[in-house]
């Protein structure tokens, strides 16, 4: 390559839609491992004890994960950035829901709401994980953390608006990623592109029944 | 039909610009969109104005002169049309319509509603074409055997007309459909393989120095673009510039 591959508009895309690829199988491996919360108790601690323990898990899968969400949402603005200023001057009438999907105009605003979600759910979770292995090295109890946190109405509101958004993301993100790697194909886009809209209404749709099986168990 | 009509005004490249109002009456519904226009200047040249600039040449929808985004749409409501193919029944008397330049950081506005779209043509000279021996000992065409389905898929990229469509309608001013195209056409032929892998990065390069922004797949190009081009061209350049950038020794 005669330059980084993030110096050009192309190469950008492609890396946009690999961190995405692999978000998105992140966010399905998240997702068997909290409905094992629905199924067993013990079985979700055991999982759980073994993501936050594994030093394989720990110190090499976490920070490329970690590095992925960064990279995605770093990129994701900077390439926002640039798209406006390639229009200085807006049109006094302009129609774009005439030719785009809104999921698909509007991945910065749906990106940035999941972003802001993170945040959240990382001071919810994950550091109160990270102290109880690696400072307080005291036991956690996985399962009890969560069923506490979606005990309260507020919360377990506030990450099903964040599912939605995850879900109108994904609704474009999935088949859009096919396409930025260079597949598009008369036969298969199609099925793909079904076989995006259900990943992303099952997968935020999964997440959402989780916390609400343990609002409605804390009743 | 009777209408008004809010037509950009802008003097020359430096002037700021604004929107004008004309009112315009008697329109026949079967006259185009440019006949309409036509109407408006010889109004505007009695009544001792200034007449609106705009391109057009063939007025056959081919040649992609006519770069007006009418009513918050390249082209207009109608799809798989140019201006000049734009017929007034697609309005409503009394309605309000909005005449603007394209707009692109990468396509100044020249005067009124005429946009410089040079940086189409100095993506197509960084890499949009073949070289061919033309000493007369050029080799018929012909005797290179191309598989129809091929034929057919060069053909379809290569019905692009240049004329910006894509540009002015994405959100992000992206060119990839254009490029996307014109970088195709070539790939699916004999002739076009020898250049394949500079031609996409320097076309690529190109696109990126003329200021346009990056390709986020909304499609709304493919739907506003009067040829029909598909968004399967884009993911074909990619995937061209992938390979290509990947085995370049540069």
């Amino acid at each position: 390559m005669s330059k980084g591959i993030s110096s050009t508009s192309v190469g950008r895309k492609v890396l946009m839609a690999l961190s995405g690829f692999f978000l998105m199988f992140f966010l399905l491996q998240h997702l068997l491992i909290n409905m094992l919360s629905i199924i067993s108790v013990d079985a979700f601690n055991e999982v759980s004890e073994f993501m936050g323990t594994n030093p394989l898990i720990q110190f090499a899968l976490q920070p490329v994960l970690f590095f992925g969400i960064i990279f995605h949402l770093i990129m994701g603005m900077r390439l926002e950035l640039q798209n406006r200023k390639a229009r200085p001057i807006q049109y006094a009438m302009n129609k774009p829901s005439e030719n785009a999907s809104w999921m698909s105009r509007n991945m910065i605003i749906t990106g940035v709401m999941i972003m802001l979600f993170m945040a959240l759910h990382m001071v919810d979770f994950f550091l109160p994980t990270i102290n109880a292995h690696y400072i307080t090295h005291e036991h956690l109890d996985s399962f009890g953390m969560v069923a506490a946190k979606f005990a309260n109405p507020v919360y377990v509101g506030i990450y099903l608006v964040a599912f939605v958004f995850l879900a109108l993301h994904l609704m474009h993100g999935f088949q859009s990623a096919f396409q930025s790697v260079g597949f598009n194909h008369k036969k298969y886009t199609p099925t793909l592109k079904k076989l995006g809209t259900l990943y992303a209404i099952l997968v935020p749709l999964g997440y959402a029944i989780v916390a609400i099986f343990h609002f409605v168990n804390s009743l | 039909m009777n209408l008004t009509l809010k037509v950009w005004r802008q003097k020359d490249a430096k002037d700021k610009g604004g929107l004008e109002t004309y009112q315009i009456k008697e329109v026949s519904e079967h006259s185009s969109f440019l006949e309409m226009l036509d109407m408006l200047n010889e109004q505007l040249i009695n009544e001792g104005k200034e007449p609106v600039a705009f391109d057009h040449d063939c007025r056959e929808g081919i040649c992609g002169m006519c770069s007006l985004y009418i009513n918050g749409e390249a082209h207009g409501p109608d799809r798989g049309v140019t201006t000049c193919q734009l017929h007034m029944r697609m309005f409503k008397d009394g309605d309000t319509i909005f005449i603007e330049p394209f707009r692109s950081k990468a396509f100044p506005v020249l005067k009124d509603l005429i946009v410089d779209r040079g940086s189409f043509e100095r993506i197509q000279q960084a890499g949009g074409f073949i070289s061919v021996n033309t000493s007369g000992n050029t080799q018929d065409a012909n005797a290179l055997p191309i598989a129809k389905p091929m034929a057919d898929k060069a053909m379809d990229a290569a019905t692009c007309i240049g004329c910006g469509a894509c540009v002015a309608t994405c959100k992000n001013s992206s060119a990839m459909l254009f490029v996307a195209a014109k970088v195709s056409q070539f790939s699916y032929l004999p002739q076009g393989q020898i250049e394949r892998k500079e031609r996409v990065l320097n076309m690529v390069e190109q696109m990126d120095k003329e200021g346009f922004g990056n390709c986020t797949n909304t499609g709304a190009c493919e739907v506003e673009c009067p040829k029909g081009i598909s968004l399967e061209f884009i993911a074909r350049m990619n995937s061209e510039y992938l390979s290509a950038s990947i085995k370049s020794e540069n």
